[in-house]
């Protein structure tokens, strides 16, 4: 390759690139599922709604931990960032259609996440658990600390959600909410797809497998990671901001360690680094909370807590040997 | 504004009981440990069924709740643990909180969800008064227990023989063993005594903070700041660490009421982007 | 039914006899069950922090089942428990579809007052009655005409604090409340009375809710050197406040606590230990409240479960008991209207004692009693000494 001309190997990759980033039968297959739905599941709408939104936020923590590599115990910190945002502009009418409320939702998530990457540039996993918690746990504080903004623990009251577009309104079926939430799901998963195919995403990989290295062929090592954080960040932010106006309400919760853990949880269930991973994972994992919490509302997280306990001494390699014949198809990389 | 200085202080020296096998085991095993908080709630429990419903005295209670937790530990490290701990963070975090959920559903189920209280001999309720300076009673036993705590293992650690193995063991397992040292036991002692550890601090933290089940999810950010401001290459790391988390906690909640935690987690970002090499640098070659 | 109508359509069509039997059978099993079931969603939280509340609710609410049978009016009762972990999204969402999938009749529960809050919107868009079992905190009802409580105000307790605090010499008091909405109400009520009573406020200590550690507050309250302090934390928090309150000596200074009852909850008085003996406090319901009808309620929870029931039992077992009735009333119908017009003005025995519900408000009225802290039989008791009755809740009552 090396001895090719210039020319001839960018266009070879350019071709490589694209092969990779071709739309595998597999996917479009889950894409016509989710769409289909919507027809047929009409009374599954409120927990499809939540999975769709879990799908985005997992979605995200995907893009930092399987294409970057940053463990993070703290990714609650942008979905609650966005929330709030949302909850805001929609009760104080800074921003009253809902898409719009979005993007500017994105957008300050993405502002924090700009702010709060150089934290997680340098360190090793624990060094960064601990700061990716630490930031989620100051937001927590800070909006309990100013109730008159947010409504302190009570939870931010009297959100009234816009109709999208202007003519859909949300209504009590969720039918409304989970459209929106698919189709905002399906827009940024496209996105990411062609962030991550891109040179740009290959270079991420690069520097997830040796930073060092990456370093060396001139791949400027903390301005990629910077870059993907940022991104992320939009994208739990607008996780977050849909979940405020599907349900118009928003509390400290947003901010929960226990929501950061989930997250965790449903990515490595779904599988991290091919984008699905987390859309996957979410279908699983709340299906399976819904399910152990109908069973038994007290003790659900011990069965829970036991699934994770079972991933990890089976094995993530293990499993995920296991199910190559079904992730082959899906898997992009 | 001195009773607030000792309170803070007994505080932080529970804090830094609770969190010392945190500090041996992530610093020493390189081992993240979410599920630590889960080993003092068993010694809270224990201390709280034999004192409450076996009539036992208080003080005779707290050696069995570090042998109880430290068994657990030591069952546990040998038939869970050790099989996680050549595996990423990753997958150490994710067992850990796994572990935290299991045992805070199946406390809730055995011991039930209620907070549950510690009867205490006479001689350690109430305060006296030196100088003006209200004492605790409760809290000055904490305070000298855990400091002589910290002084025997500090000790342990530095001048004897099994202190000596178990550094050369986390330098290079390799070379230690075949220098003949033991290392998967040395292992299994560490942890079952940081697990002990963390349950007499259990035992002793009832009356202070509270028992219920949520316990250990309560908790696990304080004992990892401890071990995260304070360090992990020797045990004065952390325990200077608790002291300054424990008066800054108790008196930030004394002056700002609003904004205690708060400084706390600031400061703990602080100190770890301006050294975080310095503080975990055994970690990431490894 | 059944039988009526396969015969008919046997007749009619012989050679598709089994299928119709099979169509007919299941339609009119559809058509029954519809008709014959009354489903009540019970949110609470039965997981995290607030989990006791969860488990005195729901086992009150069985018990409630099991003494009364499950059939009103011809209509079988179903009850359908989910946990919310006290998270107000979760309440919302869980509301939501209990109201659309499950069909629920009643949503019932609320461990605190961020989720009853946050699940009131839902009431009045789906006509669905709403039944507060446990949070506190006045404005929940007015958030939906479809709401009717069964707990309790803590403006109720916290004002007849103040005045029988005021006429017991008590002059100087620091207040020291969880930073929440049930907690602002609970303080705000008590300045305003107190100060009408004559008494002086000194200093008012916010507590966050999720701090369990009370020494520095308590250090604060003692520096202020008042003659009482006037607390309220959630109920599962009051056992920690107690034993920092003897362990800082307040007791021996002569500080004395008064507040609601949530502070010495029956759920975790037992193992308080002596330091709590003479405390007073103000609530509506103590388990040795020294009715018959409490004296058997008591006996049948302990009997069932490992623990002493608390306001928050009797608040579910009575809210059970509303549903109830308000379904005797509508012949069984399950309209959201006539079934929260039947509540309104309903009054009944409790084991807390004669409540109603307020025809206005749909909030509770009920008696407050003024109680100290005794052993019986070798256990602590909340033992009531002083009745206010039938008490309103005072921030409507001062809206109007």
């Amino acid at each position: 390759m090396s001895a090719s001309p210039p020319g001839v190997l960018a266009a070879a990759l350019a071709e490589r690139l694209g092969q990779r980033a071709r739309w595998r039968p597999i996917e479009i297959a889950f894409w016509v599922a989710a769409v289909a739905s919507v027809f047929l599941l009409p009374g599954k709408h409120i927990i499809l709604a939540e999975i769709a939104i879990l799908a985005l936020f997992a979605l995200s923590l995907d893009l930092i931990l399987g294409y970057a590599g940053i463990i993070s115990l703290g990714h609650a910190a942008f979905f609650g960032f966005g929330a709030y945002c949302a909850g805001l502009f929609a009760k104080h009418h800074l921003i009253n259609e809902p898409v719009l409320a979005l993007g500017a939702a994105g957008l300050a998530a993405a502002a924090l996440g700009f702010v709060t990457s150089f934290l997680v540039l340098r360190g090793s996993d624990l060094t960064r658990l601990m700061v990716t918690l630490g930031v989620a746990l100051m937001l927590r504080e800070i909006a309990n600390r100013f109730d008159e903004l947010t409504g302190g623990a009570d939870g931010l009251q009297g959100v009234g959600i816009a109709p999208v577009l202007g003519s859909f309104a949300f209504d009590i079926t969720g039918h409304v909410a989970y459209v929106y939430a698919l189709a905002v799901l399906a827009i940024l998963l496209v996105l990411a797809r062609r962030l991550v195919h891109s040179p740009f995403g290959l270079s991420l990989r690069s520097v997830k497998g040796n930073a060092l290295r990456a370093s060396a062929i001139g791949i400027p090592v903390n301005a990629r990671l910077v870059a993907i954080y940022t991104v992320a960040a939009a994208y739990a932010g607008i996780a977050g901001a849909l979940l405020t106006q599907t349900t118009a309400f928003c509390s400290l919760d947003v901010f929960s360690f226990e929501r950061s853990a989930d997250l965790l949880l449903v990515l490595i269930i779904g599988g991290t680094g091919y984008l699905y991973g987390g859309l996957i994972g979410a279908v699983i994992f709340k299906l399976m909370q819904d399910w152990l919490a109908t069973m038994t509302p007290q003790y659900w997280q011990f069965w829970i807590g036991l699934l994770l306990v079972a991933i990890v001494l089976v094995g993530r390699e293990r499993m995920s040997r296991w199910l190559d014949a079904a992730r082959g198809l899906v898997r992009l990389r | 504004m001195l009773t607030i200085l000792f309170d803070g202080i007994a505080y932080g020296m529970l804090l830094f009981v609770l969190a010392s096998g945190l500090a041996v085991t992530l610093g020493l095993m390189n081992f993240i440990n979410l599920a630590h908080g889960a080993f003092a709630m068993a010694g809270g429990y224990a201390a709280v069924v034999l004192v409450n419903k076996l009539g036992w005295p208080f003080f005779a209670a707290l050696p069995l709740a570090f042998v109880i937790p430290a068994l657990a530990g030591l069952l546990l490290e040998r038939t869970l643990y050790r099989h996680v701990y050549t595996r990423p963070h990753l997958d150490q975090v994710l067992f850990t909180i796994g572990l935290v959920f299991m045992s805070v559903a199946a406390t809730d189920w055995v011991m039930g969800s209620q907070q549950v209280f510690v009867q205490l001999p006479r001689a350690l309720e109430g305060r006296f008064e030196v100088g003006g300076v209200g004492i605790g009673r409760y809290r000055l036993m904490i305070i000298v227990l855990c400091g002589l705590l910290t002084i025997a293992l500090q000790f342990a650690l530095a001048r004897t023989r099994f202190g000596s193995r178990l550094r050369a063991a986390v330098d290079d397992p390799r070379t230690a063993q075949g220098l003949g040292i033991p290392v998967n036991a040395v292992f299994s002692v560490t942890f079952a005594v940081g697990s002990g550890l963390a349950g007499l601090g259990g035992a002793l933290g009832v009356e202070v903070l509270g028992l219920d089940p949520h316990f250990p999810l309560k908790f696990m950010i304080y004992f990892l700041i401890v071990v995260a401001v304070g360090g992990t290459s020797s045990i004065t790391g952390p325990f200077l660490a608790a002291i300054v988390l424990g008066i800054g906690d108790v008196a930030g909640k004394y002056y700002m009421p609003k904004l205690g935690a708060f400084a706390i987690y600031t400061i703990m970002i602080v100190v770890l982007i301006l050294r975080p090499q310095g503080l975990f640098s055994r970690a990431p070659g490894r | 039914m059944p039988a009526c109508c396969s015969s008919i359509q046997g007749e009619i069509m012989q050679r598709t006899r089994t299928v119709a039997i099979l169509a007919a059978v299941a339609a009119a099993f559809a058509l029954g069950s519809a008709q014959a079931q009354v489903k009540i969603g019970l949110i609470l939280p039965m997981t995290g922090q607030q989990a006791s509340t969860g488990k005195q609710i729901s086992a009150a609410a069985r018990l409630y089942m099991q003494q009364h049978g499950d059939t009103v009016a011809g209509k079988k009762i179903e009850l359908i428990v989910k946990d919310d972990g006290a998270v107000p999204d979760n309440t919302k969402r869980i509301a939501q579809e209990l109201i659309v999938n499950d069909k629920v009749n009643f949503i019932a529960g609320f461990g605190v007052t961020p989720a009853a809050l946050a699940a009131a919107p839902l009431a009045t868009q789906s006509k669905v009655p709403l039944i507060v079992m446990a949070a506190g905190t006045s404005i929940i009802t007015e958030r939906s005409p479809y709401i009717a409580r069964t707990s309790f105000t803590l403006a109720q307790s916290s004002t007849i604090v103040a005045d029988w605090a005021a006429k017991d010499g008590i002059k100087k008091v620091v207040t020291l409340v969880s930073d929440y909405a049930p907690g602002a109400d609970a303080q705000k009520s008590f300045t305003e009375a107190f100060a009408k009573a004559g008494g002086q406020v000194l200093a008012e200590l916010k507590v966050p809710l999720a701090a369990p550690d009370f020494a520095p507050f308590l250090q604060r309250a003692r520096d202020a050197s008042p003659d009482a302090i006037f607390i309220f934390v959630p109920s599962g928090q009051g056992g920690t406040f107690m034993k920092q309150y003897a362990e800082r000596g307040l007791d021996k200074a002569g500080i004395r606590v008064i507040g609601p009852g949530d502070v010495t909850d029956d759920d975790l008085l037992p193992n308080m230990g002596d330091a709590v003996l003479g405390t007073v406090t103000v609530h509506h319901y103590s388990a040795a409240h020294p009715s018959p009808m409490n004296k058997a309620f008591v006996a049948a929870f302990e009997n069932a479960n490992k623990f002493r029931p608390n306001f928050m039992a009797v608040g579910g077992y009575d809210g059970m008991h509303l549903i109830y009735e308000a379904l005797k009333k509508t012949s069984g119908g399950t309209d959201g209207d006539a079934l929260i017009g039947a509540m309104k003005g309903m009054k009944w025995e409790s084991p807390r004692g004669p409540m109603s519900i307020d025809p206005e408000t749909r909030d509770v009225i009920h008696n407050e009693y003024v109680r100290k802290v005794e052993k019986v039989g070798g256990q602590l008791y909340n033992v009531e000494f002083a009745t206010f009755e039938a008490v309103k809740d005072p921030v409507k009552a001062q809206k109007k």
